[in-house]
C-alpha cells in the first residue's frame, strides 16, 4: 500500500492477573478511513484502544504513529501524538460545565494561572457551531441526559484536532436522529483525513459507515475485511466463531393466561401520563419509544423508584402500594436498570456477590453464615449459562468488560426468580451472540410462567422479542401494536412520534384520552 | 447536532444550582438567627457584641476556608486544628527564641503550614493514602511535633512589639473611628476573597472542582492529577499558617496543647455552608457564611445563658439539620 498508515499496532500483548487480554494482536489505521473494531464482549477491543491512547502500558508489541515507532505512556503522549479517545464507560465530570468539560487540561490561560473564561466559552461554542450541535457551553453537565452527554464527549475528542480518533461503543446511548448526525460528523471528518477507529456492536452501522472491518475474538485477531464486500452474516462468523439463526418471535396462544401485571392511570409529573396496560403471565410486552418518551420513568414509577403521582398497580389481580423497590420485590417485581454503572452492580465486589447481591439471604446458613460455596457453585452457573467471560467468580467486576458487566445484572435478577422482570435495554453493548442467548433466555422465562416487559430503543429487538408492543411518546402510552411479522418498524415509528396535537411545554396536555389501537 | 433542546440555559441552571441554593439557605438562616437573637435579647445587637462575634469568626472562618478546598476536591482535611497550633509554635520559635523580626515569623509560620500540606497531599497523591488517614496520621504527628518543639510550654510573644496587634488592633478603626472592626476579621474576608478568586477564575480552581468531580475523567484528559492535588493541599497548608498566626496573635502566645477539635468546627462550617463531602461542589461565601453562623449560635446562646453543654449540643444538631435541608431539597430537585 502507497499511503503511510495513521496507525500502526504491531504484535501488541497484554496481560491483566488472570487474563491474557491481547495474544499479539495488530491493526492498522489509514487516512481517511473509517476502520470498525468488532469483537464479543471481553474479545479486547477497549483494551487495544486503552493501549494506545497511553492508559495501559502494553506487555509487547510497537506502536508506529505515521510511519515512526511512538512510546505512547500516558493520555497526555496520546494526545501530543493527535490521538484521542472517546471512551465507552462516559469520563465526564458532572458538576463543571460543557466547556469547562471539552477544556479540561488545556483551558485559556492569562497571565498567574488565571482562567480565560470568555475564551473558553468562545471556543466552546466554535466547536458546537461545527458540528451543528445546539447546546450551551455553561450548562452544567451532570444535568444533561446520557445521550447528551455523549454528545459532549465527542465535541471534547473533536477539539483536540486529532488526526486519530478512537469511538468506542459512541452509539449505545443514542436515538436514530443522533446517530445520524453522529454520522455526518465522522463523514465530515474522512473527508478532511482524520482516520477513525470506531467499535460497536451494532451490525447496521457497519455498512453505514464503515470502510474496513477488523474482527476480534478471545484477544487475536481473526482478520480485516472490507465492509461493502463482506456480508454481516460473514463478520458475525468471524465473530462468535459459528453461523447464528435469523429467528422470529413465536406468539403463544395467551387468551386463558391470567393478566399478573396491570398498571390502571399511572402518572407521574409531566415524564409519565396517565399510562395504562397489563402483561399476561408467559407474555413477552415490548415497549417501543424514542429516548425520552418516560417509558425508564414508567419503569420507575412500577418499581417504586420513583413516587407516582396516580395510579394503581395490581399483581396477580391485587392491587397493591409500592412505595420502594423493597416492596416491589417483595411483590415479584425485578428491574433491570437501564444504567448498570449506577445502579445495577456494586463495582467493587466480585462476580458471586453482584450476583447473589438481591437474594443473600438464601445463602445464609442456619448460624447465620454466609454459605460461600453454595454462592461460588451458583455463580458458576450463571457464568456458563450465560457465557460470562471472566477468569472466575472471584473476579472483581469493575474489571470485566462492559457487556459482561450487563450479563452479570441480568444474572442477579434471573437468580431472584421474580415473576415480573422488567428488563430496561437488556441488550445494550452487548455483542451479537450474547444478545441472541439474551434473547432466548427472555423467551424461556416468559414460556416458564412469568411476566416480562421489555424496554429497548432497538426497534429490530422491540420486533424480535415481544408478542406485544406498547408505544410511548411524550409520556402517554400511544398504542398497543400485535407482536410478529405482522408490525413494521414503520408502524412503531408511526405511533413513537404521534405528539399530542396541542403539545406545548407551558400547557397541560389536552384531556382527550388516546386511541390505543394500531391505525 | 440538533437535538430538540430545552430550554436548560446558563443563567438558570447557574441560579439553580446546588450550591447557590444551599449559600441561601445558609444565609436565610443566619438573618434568621440574628432578628432571633436581637429580638430576645438587646446585648445582642450591640456593636462590642458583634465585634466579638466577627472576632470569633475570623481563626476558624479561615480554617474552613481552607478545609474547603480540601473538601472540594471530594478529600477531607483532620489535621487542620493541630497543624494550626504547629505553625504558632514555628513562628514562636522564630520570634521569640531566635529574635528574627516580626515579618520573619509570618513567612514562617505560612511556609511550615504549606510545608505540611505539601506532606499531607504527597501522601494522598502518590502514596494513594485515603485523606482521612493520611490527615488522621497528619494530625497527631503535628500534634506530637508542637509539643516537642515547645518543650510543652505556651511561648509568648510580649517580646515582639505589635505582635498582638495582627489579630486584635484595627487597621479599619485607626481609618474610619466609628468602625473597629479587628484586623482578624479583615484578613479572614481578604483570605476569603483570594480563595474565591483562585477557586472561581484560576486552573488551580478549576482543577479543585474537576478532581472532586470525577478524578478519573481528568487523569484521563491528560493533566497531572497527582501534582495538582499537592498543590491543593499545599495551598490549604498555606493558608492554616495564616490561621495560627491570627491565633498565636490573639492570645499573645503560642500554645502547644490548644488545636484539637479545630479542625471539626472547621469541617462543620463547611457543611454548613453548603459544600459537598463528596466532592465536586463548594464556595467560600457560603463557608464564610456558616463559620459566622456557628459563631453567632455560640454567642447568641451563652448571651441568653443557656449552658456550655447545651450549646455543643444545639451546635451538633444545627449540623444535622442544615445537612438534611440540603440532601430534602436535592432529591426533590
Ligand atoms: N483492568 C483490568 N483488569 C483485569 N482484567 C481486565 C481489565 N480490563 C479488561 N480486562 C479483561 O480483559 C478482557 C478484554 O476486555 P475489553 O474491555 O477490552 O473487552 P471489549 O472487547 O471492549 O468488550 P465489550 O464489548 O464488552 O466492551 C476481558 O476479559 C476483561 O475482563
Ligand atoms: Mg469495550
Amino acid at each position: 500500500m502507497s499511503v503511510t498508515p495513521l496507525i500502526s499496532m504491531r504484535n501488541i500483548d497484554k496481560r491483566f492477573p488472570g487474563v491474557h487480554a491481547l495474544k499479539g494482536v495488530s491493526f492498522e489505521l489509514l487516512p481517511g478511513e473509517v476502520h470498525a473494531l468488532m469483537g464479543e464482549n471481553g474479545a479486547g477491543k477497549s483494551t487495544l484502544m486503552k493501549i494506545l491512547s497511553g492508559i495501559y502500558p502494553r506487555d509487547g508489541g510497537e506502536i508506529l504513529v505515521g510511519g515512526t515507532p511512538a512510546e505512547i505512556d500516558s493520555p497526555r503522549a496520546a494526545q501530543s501524538h493527535g490521538l484521542a479517545i472517546i471512551h465507552q464507560e462516559l469520563a465526564l465530570m458532572n458538576d463543571l460545565t460543557v466547556a469547562q468539560n471539552i477544556f479540561i487540561g488545556r483551558e485559556p490561560r492569562l497571565s498567574f494561572g488565571r482562567l480565560d473564561e470568555k475564551a473558553l466559552n468562545r471556543n466552546a461554542r466554535d466547536i458546537f457551531a461545527k458540528l451543528n450541535l445546539h447546546l450551551d457551553p455553561k450548562t452544567q453537565v451532570g444535568t444533561l441526559t446520557i445521550a447528551r452527554q455523549q454528545l459532549v464527549e465527542i465535541a471534547k475528542a473533536l477539539s483536540f484536532k486529532s488526526r486519530v480518533l478512537v469511538m468506542d461503543e459512541p452509539t449505545a446511548a443514542l436515538n436514530d436522529r443522533e446517530i445520524d448526525e453522529l454520522f455526518i460528523i465522522i463523514r465530515q471528518l474522512k473527508a478532511e483525513g482524520v482516520g477513525i477507529v470506531y467499535i460497536s456492536h451494532k451490525m447496521d452501522e457497519l455498512k453505514r459507515i464503515a470502510d474496513r472491518v477488523t474482527v476480534m475474538r478471545d484477544g487475536a485477531t481473526v482478520g480485516t475485511v472490507s465492509a461493502a464486500d463482506t456480508p454481516v452474516s460473514e463478520i458475525i462468523r468471524m465473530m462468535v466463531g459459528r453461523e447464528l439463526g435469523a429467528e422470529t418471535v413465536d406468539i403463544p396462544d395467551l387468551a386463558a393466561a391470567p393478566p399478573l401485571l396491570e398498571v390502571r392511570g399511572l402518572t407521574r409529573g409531566r415524564a409519565v401520563r396517565d399510562v395504562s396496560f397489563s402483561v399476561r403471565q408467559g407474555e413477552i410486552l415490548g415497549f417501543a419509544g424514542l429516548m425520552g418518551a418516560g417509558r425508564t420513568e414508567v419503569a420507575r414509577a412500577i418499581f417504586g423508584a420513583d413516587r407516582k403521582n396516580g395510579g394503581e398497580i395490581l399483581v396477580h389481580g391485587k392491587a397493591l402500594t409500592i412505595r420502594s423497590p423493597a416492596d416491589a420485590v417483595a411483590a415479584g417485581i425485578g428491574y433491570l436498570s437501564e444504567d448498570r454503572k449506577h445502579f445495577g452492580l456494586a463495582l467493587g465486589m466480585d462476580v458471586k456477590d453482584n450476583v447473589a447481591l438481591a437474594t443473600m439471604t438464601d445463602f445464609v446458613s442456619r448460624v447465620g453464615a454466609i454459605n460461600d460455596a453454595r454462592m461460588r457453585a451458583t455463580a458458576r452457573t450463571f457464568i456458563d449459562r450465560l457465557r460470562i467471560r471472566t477468569p472466575s467468580e472471584r473476579q472483581e467486576v469493575r474489571f470485566l468488560s462492559g457487556g459482561n458487566q450487563q450479563k452479570v445484572v441480568i444474572a442477579k435478577w434471573l437468580l431472584r426468580n421474580c415473576d415480573i422482570l422488567i428488563f430496561d435495554e437488556p441488550t445494550r453493548g452487548i455483542d451479537v451472540g450474547a444478545k441472541s442467548e439474551i434473547y432466548r433466555l427472555l423467551t424461556d422465562l416468559a414460556a416458564e410462567g412469568r411476566a416480562i416487559i421489555v424496554i429497548s430503543s432497538e426497534l429490530p429487538e422491540v420486533l424480535r422479542l415481544s408478542h406485544r408492543i406498547a408505544v410511548m411518546c411524550e409520556g402517554r402510552l400511544t398504542g398497543i401494536l400485535p407482536g410478529g411479522p405482522g408490525t413494521t418498524q414503520e408502524d412503531i415509528m408511526d405511533l413513537a412520534t404521534r405528539r399530542a396535537p396541542a403539545m406545548e411545554p407551558a400547557f397541560p396536555p389536552p384531556p382527550t384520552p388516546e386511541t390505543r389501537a394500531p391505525r | 447536532m440538533t437535538t430538540a433542546d430545552t430550554p436548560q440555559g446558563g443563567a438558570l441552571s447557574r441560579i439553580g444550582s446546588a450550591g447557590a441554593m444551599q449559600k441561601m439557605l445558609a444565609f436565610g438562616s443566619l438573618v434568621l438567627l440574628l432578628v432571633g437573637f436581637s429580638l430576645a435579647s438587646p446585648q445582642f445587637m450591640q456593636v462590642s457584641n458583634i465585634i466579638a462575634i466577627l472576632q470569633a469568626t475570623s481563626v476558624n472562618g479561615v480554617l474552613a476556608v481552607a478545609v474547603t478546598l480540601v473538601i472540594i476536591t471530594g478529600g477531607i482535611d483532620l489535621s487542620v486544628g493541630t497543624m494550626m497550633t504547629f505553625c504558632a509554635v514555628i513562628s514562636g520559635v522564630v520570634l521569640t527564641y531566635w529574635g528574627l523580626p516580626l515579618p520573619f515569623g509570618v513567612l514562617a509560620a505560612i511556609g511550615a503550614g504549606a510545608f505540611c500540606g505539601l506532606c499531607s497531599g504527597t501522601f494522598v497523591a502518590k502514596l494513594k493514602i485515603p485523606p482521612f488517614i493520611a490527615t488522621l496520621g497528619m494530625m497527631l504527628i503535628l500534634k506530637g511535633l508542637a509539643l516537642v518543639i515547645s518543650g510543652t510550654r505556651p511561648i509568648y510573644f510580649n517580646d515582639t512589639p505589635g505582635f498582638d496587634l495582627i489579630s486584635r488592633g484595627s487597621l479599619i478603626g485607626w481609618v474610619f473611628p466609628s468602625l473597629p472592626i479587628p484586623n482578624g476579621v479583615l484578613i479572614l474576608f481578604l483570605v476569603a476573597l483570594l480563595v474565591a478568586y483562585i477557586l472561581g477564575r484560576t486552573v488551580l480552581g478549576r482543577y479543585t472542582f474537576a478532581l472532586g468531580s470525577n478524578e478519573e475523567a481528568v487523569r484521563l484528559s491528560g493533566v497531572n492529577v497527582d501534582a495538582w492535588k499537592i498543590g491543593i493541599y499545599a495551598l490549604s497548608g498555606a493558608i492554616v499558617g495564616v490561621a495560627g498566626i491570627l491565633i498565636a496573635s490573639r492570645l499573645n502566645s503560642a500554645q502547644p496543647a490548644l488545636g484539637l477539635g479545630y479542625e471539626l468546627e472547621a469541617i462543620a462550617a463547611v457543611v454548613i455552608g453548603g459544600t459537598s463531602l463528596s466532592g465536586g461542589r463548594g464556595t467560600v461565601l457560603g463557608t464564610v457564611i456558616g463559620a459566622l453562623i456557628m459563631a453567632v449560635l455560640t454567642n447568641g446562646l451563652r448571651i441568653l445563658s443557656v449552658a456550655q453543654e447545651w450549646q455543643t449540643v444545639v451546635t451538633g444538631a444545627i449540623i444535622i439539620l442544615a445537612v438534611y435541608a440540603d440532601q430534602a431539597r436535592r432529591r426533590k430537585g
